[in-house]
Order: structure tokens, then sequence, then C-alpha cells
């Protein structure tokens, strides 16, 4: 396990003015699993794609098995023995999974005949190396997420992959998936494979990566053994100050109901049934957590109360008045805000300034608009008062958004949705894609407005995140909620089973 | 983003030198002299008032069309019905100018609200079709297009309206006319006055009327409709991002429907002042007359924005009327201009590529140093 097999020097990258590789060397050992570990926009995923090919340096150069090279594209880079596995998988969904993996490497008879047995074979013979068989004749469509990641990775295989790059592998796995995949990952790595992944979760490295190497604002910051180093240790080393994971929340105070949904039945934009008989109750005070594995219902319970979205039957109420199916503007009225599971679909108008994206719901209502005019002043003075209460950066006013980081787009909407001053929040995944720092000022953001006596319905995909803020967690399954629980309660290991449509009771 | 607009203002003047050099290697297969060719065109544009006035007049229709799909496609609908709007314009213009006969400060503003009232709800329909019965706006503005034209094609033909034995109407009133000085150019106190004043005879020789006005001050409407009313915000936040607006509570539906009238109310107007400022009637057509079509290169050209329009309304306008002088001075084929408008929309829908060019001019530069 000493034996390196990548190195990389002084490789700089730069875009235009932005530098996003700076001088960075790393060097990767034969058979260990090295992360990378970093904030949004640090520059792992530029180092990654300048190995794989995609992406050449400004300069700095590459070694394999110590000899230089000079990897021009991705196929130059596969042939090389490097392969990649994508955050979002490149794979063809009416395809099958022989075909999808054979893709531009075809062995044909004749050389006409595309000859997919010999293919078959070969590709349950790679997958019954490692882990469960994946049935090669099954159409990627058929198949879950996880199933399809095992088949990126046996792609890769295929093509005789020795280095394997994963690019946020568990973003989109459940927590059962992930476990697996961990396994997966171990065992390839026993068998001589080297593994990079890219990521931003702690956890997992602690969990799966021998080595660690931090990335800050493109620089290194240091290489580390996982074994020898705490994630909190990981976490000061990522963002340069100390990170808190926990948070001490007072016992919620008033608890009176103030939202409950009774009965909801709503269907998805295919039109099939997203939402059965789903019932829930949120009170002042509390956050309510939603656990669920991504497509059981949670983005439709979002639009309903939303507006965007009619239900079929059921009812919602607020405070005991009806708002089934109002229109988004009159649920703004209601007192009803949102941080969308989309920030820059749903949440954002890009292409406008971080002054008219504050104004988005309220730029028909005085002070922003008199008249039917608008008000630059006023829209100009309310934005700075919010730039500066939320720390967005850089703080500019008339800024577009677009050239905002993810982070701190996210503050806008955040400091837009508290601006109204809500009685209840939605918030749909509103840390999805951040960094540790900007996670930790959204989770205390959402804490802070607890605190106020505000309602919070939280839903997202990460169940560490459920666990940390909720008082009170509701499992969604199948567009069903199939278990309530308070969050002292909470076992990860429980909510996990009861996530992918398990019975504690089995 | 400070950059953006400089940077779109060169890839345009690398554009109009695209489309220059394109135009003269068109001119140069066919034998005929290029530099000279050039030469009548730029004389033809700037040599006499005369030729600048009729340049105002040819511009003015184009730059109420190029309004109209720039406003349209801030909203982010493409108005193809420039053309259907301004012929519905133009008919209710040459109908209310003929049958309505009041004092000129009453009948200039009625016929021109009524023509422009009639073709907003013409492009109205395109929006409203898209938003309660999703028909896309390309599609349905083609259709109304067509039905615009054959429509026409009857009124004119109506015993009443039509001027007998012609395949025309009749001329609106003088009243609604709104052609500058025009009594007054003709009459023995005016061709005495004027003949002590050359050049400004010369520019009134052309039919200068009242549109450019109208084309300015809606130039100017739209820019503070987009920009200074909460109208305008939402529909660009509609534009830009119609999911995020819908979230924001902005009726997306309600707005598109506005954008379209708005749009048809400005390719309306274009129509009703070439009735009202040169043609005086409108006539069976044989086919499309082009005018909302060109609209829709100007837009291209001069960008969504509410001034661009103006600029290149003004420069397509030049172009055109130069192009007719072209074919008189050495035969040569008038369609050339449009080569040329065409290699220049061409050009200015590949940002990327003039992007490419002064980056490479960048790296030049920075080599050399």
């Amino acid at each position: 396990m000493s034996e390196v097999i990548v190195e990389l020097k002084n490789i700089t990258k730069r875009f235009g003015s932005f530098l996003a590789n700076d001088n960075l060397s790393l060097s990767i050992k034969k058979g260990e699993i090295h992360a990378l570990l970093g904030e949004n926009g640090a520059g792992k995923s530029t180092l990654m794609n300048i190995l794989y090919g995609l992406v050449s340096p400004t300069s700095g150069e590459i070694f394999l098995h110590g000899k230089k090279v000079e990897i021009k594209n991705s196929l130059q880079a596969i042939s090389l023995g490097i392969g990649m596995v994508h955050q979002h998988f490149m794979l063809i969904e009416t395809f099958t999974v022989t075909e999808n993996i054979v893709l531009g490497r075809e062995t044909s008879r004749y050389g006409l005949l595309l000859d997919l047995p010999q293919a078959e074979h070969a590709i349950q013979k790679i997958s019954a190396e490692f882990g469960p068989a994946v049935n090669p004749r099954a159409k990627i469509s058929e198949i879950s997420v996880g199933m399809q990641q095992r088949v990126e990775i046996i792609k890769a295989l295929y093509h005789q992959a020795e280095i394997l790059i994963l690019d946020e592998p568990t973003a989109v796995l459940t927590p059962l998936e992930i476990e697996e995949f961990g396994k997966i990952i171990k065992r390839l790595s026993s068998l001589g494979k080297t593994i990079i992944i890219i990521t931003h979760k702690l956890k997992e490295i602690k969990a799966l990566a021998d080595r660690c190497t931090i990335i800050c604002k493109g620089k290194l910051v240091d290489t580390v053994e996982v074994a020898q180093t705490s994630e909190q240790e990981l976490a000061y080393k990522m963002v340069g100050r100390k990170v808190e994971f926990k948070f001490n929340k007072t016992p919620p105070s008033s608890q009176k109901k103030i939202l409950s949904l009774q009965n909801i039945v709503a269907l998805n934009k295919r039109g099939l049934p997203a939402l059965q008989n789903l019932s829930i109750e949120l009170y002042t005070g509390e956050i309510l957590g939603i656990a669920g594995i991504d497509g059981n219902g949670q983005s439709e319970l979002a639009e309903i109360l939303t507006g965007l979205r009619a239900i079929e039957s059921g009812k919602i109420e607020k405070n005991g008045e009806d708002i089934t199916n109002k229109s988004p503007a009159n649920l703004f009225l209601k007192k009803i805000s949102s941080i969308p599971e989309d920030r820059q679909k749903r949440g954002l108008v890009l292409d406008f300034s971080v002054a008219e994206n504050m104004i988005l719901q309220t730029h028909h209502l005085p002070p922003f608009s008199r008249l039917g005019f608008l008000q630059k002043d006023q829209i100009e003075k309310h934005a700075l008062q919010l730039i500066e209460r939320f720390d967005v950066r850089p703080p500019q006013a008339d800024g577009l958004t677009s050239a905002l980081s993810g982070g701190n787009q996210q503050k806008v909407i955040i400091a837009r949705e508290l601006s109204h001053d809500p009685d209840i929040l939605i918030a749909v995944q509103p840390t999805r894609g951040l960094d540790v720092g900007a996670i930790e000022y959204v989770h205390r953001a959402l804490i802070a407005l607890r605190s106020q006596g505000k309602a919070i319905l939280l839903i997202s995909l990460e169940l560490d995140e459920i666990i940390n803020l909720s008082d009170k967690i509701a499992v969604i399954f199948d567009g069903k909620i199939v278990a309530n629980m308070d969050a002292l309660d909470a076992d990860e290991k429980k909510i996990g089973l009861l996530m992918a449509g398990g019975s504690l009771h089995a | 983003m400070p950059n953006s607009s400089y940077e779109k203002l060169t890839a345009t003047f690398f554009s109009i030198v695209a489309g220059i050099l394109v135009g003269g290697l068109v001119l140069k297969i066919a034998g005929l002299p290029v530099g000279e060719a050039y030469l009548v065109m730029f004389n033809s544009m700037f040599s006499r008032a005369n030729y600048v006035a009729h340049i105002i007049v040819k511009s003015t229709p184009l730059i109420l069309t190029g309004l109209s799909v720039a406003f349209a496609f801030r909203t982010g609908l493409f108005n193809i019905g420039a053309e259907g709007q301004f012929i519905i314009g133009a008919t209710t213009a040459a109908l209310a100018g003929y049958f309505l006969d009041l004092h000129p400060l009453l009948e200039i503003p009625l016929v021109l609200l009524l023509a422009v009232f009639v073709s907003a709800l013409w492009g109205g329909i395109a929006g409203l079709l898209k938003a309660h019965f999703a028909v896309h706006e390309v599609i349905s503005t083609i259709m109304l297009n067509w039905t615009a034209f054959y429509l026409q094609n009857y009124l004119v033909m109506l015993e009443g309206f039509r001027r007998p034995n012609s395949e025309a109407s009749n001329s609106i009133n003088v009243s609604a006319s709104l052609t500058f000085f025009e009594n007054w150019k003709y009459s023995d106190a005016g061709i005495l006055w004027l003949e002590k004043h050359p050049l400004l005879a010369d520019f009134l020789r052309a039919p200068v009327n009242g549109g450019i006005i109208i084309a300015l001050l809606a130039a100017i409407f739209c820019y503070i409709i987009l920009h200074k009313t909460s109208l305008g915000f939402s529909l660009r936040a509609v534009g830009h991002n119609a999911d995020a607006a819908e979230y924001g509570g902005i009726k997306v539906k309600q707005k598109m429907t506005t954008s379209m009238l708005i749009a048809g109310a400005l390719a309306g107007a274009a129509g009703a002042t070439h009735v009202m400022g040169v043609s005086r009637n409108i006539a069976i057509l044989a086919s499309m007359e082009g005018y909302g079509f060109d609209g829709i290169a100007v837009a291209l050209i001069g960008g969504s924005g509410a001034w661009g329009p103006i600029l290149a309304g003004l420069f397509f306008g030049a172009l055109k009327y130069s192009g007719s002088k072209l074919q008189a001075a050495l035969e040569a084929p008038s369609e050339v201009i449009y080569i040329m408008i065409g290699v220049i929309v061409f050009f200015t829908a590949m940002p990327k590529l003039f992007g490419k060019i002064s980056d490479l001019i960048k790296k030049r530069r920075a080599h050399a140093r």
C-alpha cells in the first residue's frame, strides 16, 4: 500500500480571473481510498476533472506510476486506467445495463453484429467480484438509483479502470444504499483498486477513507490520515474556523396547533398519485422534520403548501381557516413562507439583481411600489438592510444573483422569506448543495425562527439534519406518513428502515 | 456586469462588419463593382436631406415592430405575430381614418388609439391561447398572421370601403394624416417659403410624419414599463424564470397575455402610423409586406432593451432605402441588403463566436507583452 500511483504536481487552473486550483499538489497511493474534502467551489471537482481529462490545467504536471502523462480528454484517461463516476449519472435510461456499459466499446462479431452475450458474461463476472449482482438485461429506468451507481462503477471497471474517481457518490443514495456503497468501496480497495472520493460529508470520510486531502479556495490545506483525525478537526480545516454540529435548543414554548393537513391526496406532475391520504399537524414553536427518501411525495407536499399544486381531496387548515388550494400569492398573505427545494429554479430569478430578488413577492406592494411605479430607493434600502443582517457576500444590492455562490444565494432566499415575518416556514432541503459553513448558518437561522415561536416544517433528505434540528419527526413513505415520533426518541437505524418502507414490528 | 453591454456592442459591431464583408462577396460573385456599390449605398444614405428623411420614414415601422418583438421577448415570448398585428393596426387605421371625419386634434388620436387597441387585442389572442390552452405562441401568431392577411384582403374589397375600380381601399381623410405640413407644403405660401429654405424643402419632400415621434415615445413607454413599474418587474420575472415568478405569487399566465397585448399594440402602432403617415390606404396584399418579420431582425440585432430597436430600426431602414438606390444606380439586386441583414442576424445570434475571437485577441496581446 505504499506505491504512489497518481501524482499531481503544482496544478493551477484559472477560469478567467478566477483561480480554481492554486498550485495544488497531491499524491495518491495504490489501493487506498482517498477523500477530497472541501466546501463547494473549493476546486475539488476541477482538480478531478483535470485528472480525468475534461479540463486542461493552466500549468502543472500529472504523473501516473511515476511517468509524466498529458491527459487531453476522457478517452485518453480511460485508456490510462482512470474511471470517473459523476454526481449525475451518465446513463441512457432506455438502454439496458449491458448496453450502457459497453457504450463506446462495443464488442462485435464479424465487425458488424453487436456481441452482447459476451459482454453480459463479463459484466456478471465483474459485478460478482465485489457485491450483489446486477441484472445485465434490466433497463436503467427500471433499477434503483443505488443500482444505477453500481452500473457506473462496473462500467469503469469494464473499461479496465485502476483508479476510480467518485464525485459526491452518496448525494443521491438512501441510508441503506450508502451502507451498501461503503461495502463495495472497501471491497474494491482490497482488490487493489485506487479510489478517490470527492465529498463534503465528514461522516463518510471517517467511515470510508484512509486518507483525506482538504482543499480550501483552490489551495491545499492538508493531507491527513483519517484514522488519526476527528470530524471536528476536518471541519475546522475545511472551513478555517470552528463549526457547531449540535444545537442546544430550549424546549418548545407556547405550543398551539397552527397548520393541519387532513387526508391529502395529490398527484405528481406525471398525473400519478404522489400523496395518498397524508395527514400532518404542525404546532407553533416547533420544527417538524419530514424524513424520507427522495421521490416519496416530499416535493408535492411542499408544492401543495405553497400553492404550486392543487390537491385532489383532503383539507388544509391554518388556525382553523380553510386554505386548501389557495394561490401562491394568497398563501403568502396568510403568512406562509417557504425555502424552495430548488433555489435556482424556484427560489430566485438568477438574472435579477439581489435587490430585485429580495422583493419577488412584494414588488407590487408599498413601500416598494407606489401607483404601480417601483421605488428604487426603498428597494435598495430594503436589500442593503437584509444583506447586512444575513451577511450576504458580496454585499451588493445591484449585483446579479447568478454571480453569488450557492450559500449566498440561499441566504438571499432565507433573508427574503424571513423578512416577510412568516407564521409558518416550509423549508425544503434548505442546505442542499451547501458547504459546512453555510449549513451551520442555515441551521442557526431555522433554530432562531423556532425560538421566536414560529412553526417550521423541515423537509429534508439528510437524515442527520432532520434528527439534529427537529422536535418531532414524521417519516414519509410512498406518499403517506408511516411513523410519527419525538426527536428525542429518534434512532437513525429505525428511521432508515421506515424510510425504506420497512416495518418496525416485522 | 458592466462588461456585458460593452461586449454586446462589440459583438453587434463585428456582426455588421461581417455582414458588409459577406454582402461584398455576394456583389463580387454577381460581377458588380463592390467599392462602387458601397459608395452608392453610403451616398444614398447621407448625401441629401431628402435621403435622411426617407430613411426616417422607412425606419419608423421597423422601430415599432422591433419594439414589439423585443417587448414580448422580455417576457420570454417569441412574437412572430408582429406582421399580423401590423396588418390589423393598418386596416383599423385605414377604416377609422376613412369613415371618421373629425377635427384633426380629435381624429388623429382617436384613429391611432382605435388601431392600437384592436391590434393589442389581436396580439392578446396569442397570449390567451398560450396561457389557457398551452398553444405555443410561435404557432398561434403565425396562424394569426395569415388570418390578418386574408382579413385585410377581404375588408379592402368591401363595397363602400374599396376605392371603385381598384384593388385598394379609399384613402383616409386628411384630418387623419400624420404627415408634417401636408397641406401647407403644397400651398402657395408653403412653396414660396420652402424655395428660400432648400434644405428643409428637400427634407420635407419625403413623407416625413409624426410616426417617428410616436416610435420614440413608444420606446420610452417600453423602457418605463419594463424598468420603472411593478408590472414590468413581474413581466421580466416571468421572462427570466417563470417558475420562480409563479412561486413568488406572480400570475404567470396573466402576465403572458398582458405582454402579448402590449406587443400587439406596438406592432399595431407601426401599421397605423404607416397608413396615417405614408400609404394613406391599404391594398390587396399578394404577399406579406414583411414589416413585422423585419421587426424580428431589428429586435435580434438591437437586443431586447428599449433603445436598441431604435438604432437597429434606423440602421435597417437606412440599408433598405440605400438598397433600393443600388438597383437604380448599378442595376445591382437590392436583395443583397437582405443577405447582409441575414448575415448580421446570423452573427449576432452567435455571441460566443465573438467572445472567442476577443479572447484570442486578448491572449495575443498578453503574449506580445
